[in-house]
């Protein structure tokens, strides 16, 4: 009896090991499908940024983003990256990507061709440039229509959280 | 940087009907930077109903274009674009298409490449001159050397149109934005913003939408 839970629960455990070493599952949106993500009404600070790997500014922000994840492990803040890419085998690519780049936030993709209608419901002064960034708690939102680095965007979460 | 402008209106007027002494003249210099530092900031791009102003600059043949060179045309579709940004990329056949439909019609294509190639080489003059011979470009391709150009427009990401149209020697800026609602697949496109636009201009009518958003690549710029 006892190795048969032993047995179990080496299988649960190294189950588990496997499925985190490989890579996050990135699933893809529409709109529709993401408006919620941006209006939460939850305690927790959503920081959620614009890009794509074609984008040289995003590309080179994204491990500020790295280093928020880790400075604010224990508060209560999510990270998700919203990537527009498109074109075949979007998802792999992305992912080999991001594993690359050794950036490990929850990751989604865009696919809305049109932006035009959506745009303005992120935020109303933004022209659709990326990267951009949007933080923002229950209470409160900062849209960021720039490259930002770790300094900017603690202070932003500062602000929101205090 | 922007102060109200009731008060700051208020405040200027005072301090010009009143005798100037050394002391307000300081505070009067100082006002007037900051009106010229804010109009800086309101002149930054063009809204639709602006005029907008001519500019030369080098084609891929080598030859400087302006506007003022078409003497014959009713308008132009200015697109900021360029060979690296896979929108612009995406859109490069549509371009080619709305030129060819609308060239005849008085309103030609001009495209300028905004970006700076020290920031993305993809982007130089040699590479726009190879894009524009594999690509079999109908329209001139301008590479806006100094960056002067999109700063005036207001242009902030590749592929970004202006249609402009000619009245009383004058051009008008009639539509910004994207050129339509499907940048992915050509074939699924609805709504066909830039046609739709020139297609009114043609009848002498205002565009129904003048103004629309889209993703894009950002315009690379040092300053």
């Amino acid at each position: 009896m006892n190795i048969r839970i032993a047995i179990i629960l080496f299988l649960v455990i190294s189950f588990s090991a496997i499925k985190s070493l490989s890579a996050q599952e990135i699933k893809t949106y529409n709109f529709t499908q993401l408006e919620p993500i941006l209006h939460q009404t939850n305690d927790t600070t959503y920081i959620i940024n614009f890009w794509a790997m074609w984008c040289k500014p995003c590309v080179e922000e994204l491990p500020e983003f790295e280093i928020i994840r880790k400075a604010y492990s224990n508060k209560k803040i999510k990270i998700i990256l919203v990537s527009l890419d498109f074109g075949s085998k979007v998802e792999d690519r992305l992912n080999k990507f991001l594993k690359r780049k050794q950036i490990n936030a929850k990751t989604l993709i865009l696919d809305d061709p049109d932006a035009n209608a959506w745009i303005e419901k992120v935020d109303k002064n933004w022209d659709g440039a990326i990267p951009v960034t949007l933080i923002y708690n229950k209470e409160k939102r900062i849209f960021l229509s720039h490259a930002i680095t770790s300094t900017e965007l603690s202070k932003a979460i500062d602000r929101i959280i205090n | 940087m922007l102060l109200p402008l009731p008060s700051f209106q208020k405040l200027l007027i005072e301090l010009l009907t009143k005798p100037i002494i050394p002391k307000e003249m300081k505070k009067l210099m100082f006002l007037g930077f900051l009106l010229i530092a804010s109009i800086g900031i309101h002149a930054q791009g063009y809204k639709v109903g602006d005029i907008a102003s001519d500019f030369q600059l080098k084609n891929v043949d080598g030859k400087m274009i302006s506007l003022a060179d078409y003497k014959d045309a009713n308008g132009f579709v200015v697109i900021f674009t360029c060979n690296h940004c896979p929108y612009a990329i995406a859109y490069e056949d549509r371009i080619i298409a709305i030129d060819k439909k609308y060239k005849s019609k008085g309103y030609p294509v001009i495209a300028i490449n905004p970006n700076d190639p020290t920031l993305v080489p993809d982007d130089s003059f040699e590479n726009m001159k190879k894009r524009a011979m594999e690509k079999h470009f109908s329209f001139p391709y301008l590479f806006d050397a100094k960056q002067e150009v999109f700063k005036k427009y207001g242009a902030t990401r590749t592929p970004h149109v202006y249609i402009l149209n000619k009245k009383d020697g004058k051009l008008i800026v009639e539509y910004i934005g994207t050129i339509d609602d499907n940048y992915k697949d050509a074939s699924l496109v609805n709504k066909k913003y830039v046609e739709d636009a020139i297609d009114a201009l043609i009848q002498h009518k205002k565009p129904n939408i003048n103004y629309t958003k889209a993703i894009g690549c950002s315009i690379k710029s040092k300053g």
